[in-house]
């Protein structure tokens, strides 16, 4: 007989198994909690912070894609105060960079842009950042906007732990975070690119687009990298 | 009872959201029943006048003229709409905030100019540093995004707001 725990998510009883995270469980009893860098199929990292929950006898929020369940948790996926962090969340995604959905391939099908719309978000009440950053186009058939780019490091999984290539990482810090290829190199002339594209269909936003797409173009196949996984018994 | 008055006006956009507010075809007859416009690109005025109900503000806020007429529709007006992206996040016109306007002028009017080259100064606006949202400009009553914001959440709103409701865009709402 296999373990199960018992955890409370908004009032009901759930039976999950031990080292399933809150998310999972949550996810896989139709409870939503909105996430933008956690996907299906590839590791958790606690970077977009909107999953955040709150768990009777914890004080703080903890983020719901990297807390495992654990026996007698009673979790509330929503309440003003969750609801009022999001929307910070989200507004300040929308400051730090250029999110210009009027020329993004992605709009219509981004997933920032529908949790704003989600979440009722019609305007940003922080000042925006404005920063200039670069277009990388080096690619034959792929690009990278970090305009669009909103560091939850899906592609950086996708391509380690799916492809296991390991082109993509994080360099910087806090706001200077920058998405790199190969140290730096430009993305065309990184070596251990397969160019297979799992990076591109993991991004949530146009920051990684393919070539040849007008705006509201572009469309992922968010499905391929969680069933690769599954396909490998990951799941 | 006498009708409301409403103003638009577009700073730095591409009147696209005033061809959607055109684009409530019908939906205007209902609209003007109600409420008269009395300053815009729709109609004569030549100047924001005092007493305005409703100011409808298309475009970001790029210039020292966009910067001078919101603030004189704010002043005059009631109630201010932020129409658009543009108004709402700086959108397009905001693309350009990365460089500074010295340089960006030069490259256009000079480096890219092929006759008399040289940076205009007669009878056009001074540019602001930076594009920006209208309400990091003047204070806003309720933003519309979308580009453009689609005819029918704008009827929505204009329809609300002549009732004397806060309107609620739900499902209208939608950024690009």
């Amino acid at each position: 007989m296999t373990e199960t725990v018992k955890v409370r998510i908004d009032g009901e009883v759930i039976a999950a198994t031990p080292g399933q995270s809150i998310l999972e469980v949550a996810r896989a009893n139709n409870k939503y909690i909105p996430a933008l860098c956690y996907m299906e199929g590839l590791s958790s990292v606690g970077a977009c912070r909107l999953c955040m929950v709150e768990v009777s006898g914890v004080a703080r929020l903890v983020p719901a894609c990297t807390t495992p369940v654990q026996e007698g948790q009673a979790v509330a996926t929503s309440s003003p105060q969750l609801e009022s962090y999001r929307k910070i969340a989200l507004e300040l995604l929308f400051t730090e960079r250029n999110h210009v959905c009027s020329v993004c391939v992605s709009s219509g099908h981004c997933e920032l842009q529908t949790l704003a719309q989600e979440h009722g978000i019609t305007h940003a009440r922080y000042s925006y950042n404005f920063p200039r950053l670069t277009v990388d186009t080096t690619h034959p058939r792929y690009v990278l906007d970090h305009n669009r780019c909103v560091l939850c490091s899906r592609c950086v999984r996708a391509c380690a732990e799916i492809e296991g290539a390991h082109v993509w990482d994080m360099a910087g810090r806090g706001i200077g975070s920058r998405l790199v290829s190969e140290l730096q190199r430009p993305w065309g002339e990184a070596t251990s690119c397969t160019s297979c594209g799992k990076c591109v269909q993991a991004c949530p936003t146009g920051a990684m687009a393919e070539k040849g797409w007008g705006v509201e173009e572009m469309t992922k196949q968010r499905a391929v990298v969680t069933r690769l996984t599954s396909m490998r018994g990951g799941l | 009872m006498d009708k409301v008055k409403i103003g638009t006006c577009w700073l730095d956009g591409c009147s696209g959201c005033h061809m959607s507010l055109l684009d409530i075809d019908e939906g205007i007859v209902a609209v003007l029943k109600k409420a008269d416009i009395v300053f815009g690109p729709l109609v004569d005025a030549q100047e924001w006048p005092e007493g305005v109900d409703v100011a409808v503000i298309e475009g970001a806020v790029s210039s020292q003229d966009d910067l001078k007429l919101a603030q004189t529709a704010r002043a005059r007006s009631k109630y201010v709409i932020a129409l658009g992206d543009c108004a709402v996040t700086g959108n397009v016109p905001s693309m350009r905030n990365g460089i500074p306007t010295r340089k960006l002028l030069e490259r256009i009017y000079i480096e890219g100019a092929t006759a008399t080259p040289g940076v205009p100064t007669d009878g056009v606006p001074g540019l602001l540093k930076q594009a920006g949202p209208l309400h990091e400009a003047i204070a806003v009553d309720l933003h519309v995004p979308g580009c453009p914001p689609k005819a029918n959440a704008i009827l929505m709103v204009l329809s609300e707001l002549l009732e004397g409701r806060k309107p609620d865009l739900g499902s209208k709402l939608r950024f690009g």
